[in-house]
């Protein structure tokens, strides 16, 4: 299983990543959205993106759009993981094609209960 | 001079019979830390100058209300929104559909949350039969609820989760469908609330007014009692249930070995119980 923070902060993606990797995951790195789409023209698409909300150059929200529109990575599972807690944002980015959302801060054990409603449950 | 912050052996052992005799929990000497940390709270709460020694001493001595507060202090109330997800799953994909069909006639459904902690087991259960079984909406539909800690049902029934515990085994979309964002919490929304009844009680104690349930959770509370009370707590719940309803435990506890009169049903990677006939 392949997955990819993006994310501006690099220890959030660190956090993420150890999680990631305890849960057998090999895992890519991007610093915003735009990073995200040309790493992933690079690797081809992934089983998960775990995709901070605010961020420069390309936001979450715009990366989620970019990539719920174009074939190759359509069909990816999306995990926003972002400090926007606000009803009405959860809601906007579950239309925008986000699966799951996490509200910063979390745990370990947040994120893990997550990937099981995803269906990445490990055994 | 600071309160000593830690308990000699007599009163050490002293909580340990307290909380077995009032909650059938068992601690053992290796737990003492774990009797230490959840009471120095307790007496910094209740203003007791002298530490754990004289809330405990205070106890020993016949405060029969702070004997309960320490009970309830010892009982963990670590739980989550569709804890384990699995068991969800099967009552969603099995247990509830023919559970619908057989009460087609009497249209009563009733289920019993049996260590409710905060809530999240009830409520998810709630949210579950809005989602996915809209029939049920012109049904007599009663989830009871109940935990033997009175502050534990108090925090439940007010149904405010802070932000930690909605990110927990929650899906996003129920969070948003069934929650209204309320300062930095979130409440439950009232058709979710108001098919929950709370109530405190305590699994050692009488069961009277309970309604016989069709499903029991049972979960992650089995591994605080000895042997002989698991097995009687087990046959009252066998003779209470529905004759066709269906009993969960904690995705690592088991029936085997402890009553008799079930059987086991595995479904998926779940196993619940039903009541030999
Ligand atoms: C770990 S929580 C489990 C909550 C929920 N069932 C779950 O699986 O997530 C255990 C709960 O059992 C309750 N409990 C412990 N002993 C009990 C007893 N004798 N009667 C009723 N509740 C009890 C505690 O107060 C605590 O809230």
């Amino acid at each position: 299983m392949k997955a990819i923070i993006v994310d501006d902060s690099r220890a959030t993606r660190s956090v993420i990543r150890k999680t990631l990797l305890e849960e057998g995951f090999d895992v890519f790195e991007a610093g915003d959205g735009k990073q995200a789409l040309e790493e992933l023209k690079k690797t081809g698409p992934v089983d998960l993106a775990l995709v901070d909300w605010n961020m420069p150059v390309m936001t979450g929200f715009e990366l989620i759009n970019e990539l719920r529109a174009n074939l190759d990575f359509n069909s990816m599972a999306i995990m926003m993981v972002t400090t926007e807690t606000e009803s009405s944002q959860v809601q906007r980015a579950l239309e925008a094609g986000a699966n799951e959302y996490v509200m910063k801060p979390f745990t370990p054990d947040v994120l893990r209960e997550k990937l099981m409603l995803l269906g990445f449950a490990r055994d | 001079m600071a309160a000593p912050m830690s308990l000699d052996s007599a009163d050490a052992e002293y909580v340990r019979g307290l909380v077995h005799r009032r909650a059938a929990i068992r601690l053992d000497t290796s737990q003492d830390y774990l009797i230490e940390n959840r009471l120095a709270p307790l007496a910094e709460a209740q203003r007791i100058s002298g530490g754990i020694a004289e809330l405990v001493s205070r106890a020993r001595n016949g405060d029969h209300v702070l004997g309960v507060k320490i009970t309830e202090a010892l009982a963990t109330h670590e739980t989550s929104f569709f804890r384990d997800s699995a068991p969800f799953d099967v009552l969603a994909k099995s247990v509830l559909p023919r559970l619908v069909e057989a009460r087609r006639a009497t249209q009563a459904i009733n289920i019993w949350s049996a260590a409710c902690s905060t809530g999240q087991e009830p409520y998810s259960l709630a949210m579950l039969l809005l989602e996915k079984f809209p029939v049920l909406e012109s049904w007599r539909v009663r989830i009871t609820a109940t935990d033997m800690s009175a502050p534990v049902v108090a925090q439940a029934a007010e149904g405010l989760f802070k932000q930690l515990d909605v990110n927990r085994g929650l899906p996003a979309s129920y969070l948003v469908k069934y929650f209204d964002r309320e300062g930095a919490s979130w409440r439950i929304k009232s058709r979710v609330r108001q098919l929950v009844q709370f109530r405190q009680a305590n699994l050692m104690d009488s069961w009277a007014g309970l309604q016989r349930p069709d499903i029991v959770l049972l979960r992650n509370v089995l591994i605080y009692f000895d042997g002989d009370t698991k097995r009687a707590i087990l046959d009252r719940v066998r003779q209470t249930i529905a004759a066709d309803g269906a009993l969960f435990l904690g995705s690592a506890e088991t029936l085997l070995k402890v009553a008799t009169g079930w059987s086991p049903q595995l479904d998926g990677k779940v196993t619940y119980y039903t009541v030999q006939p």
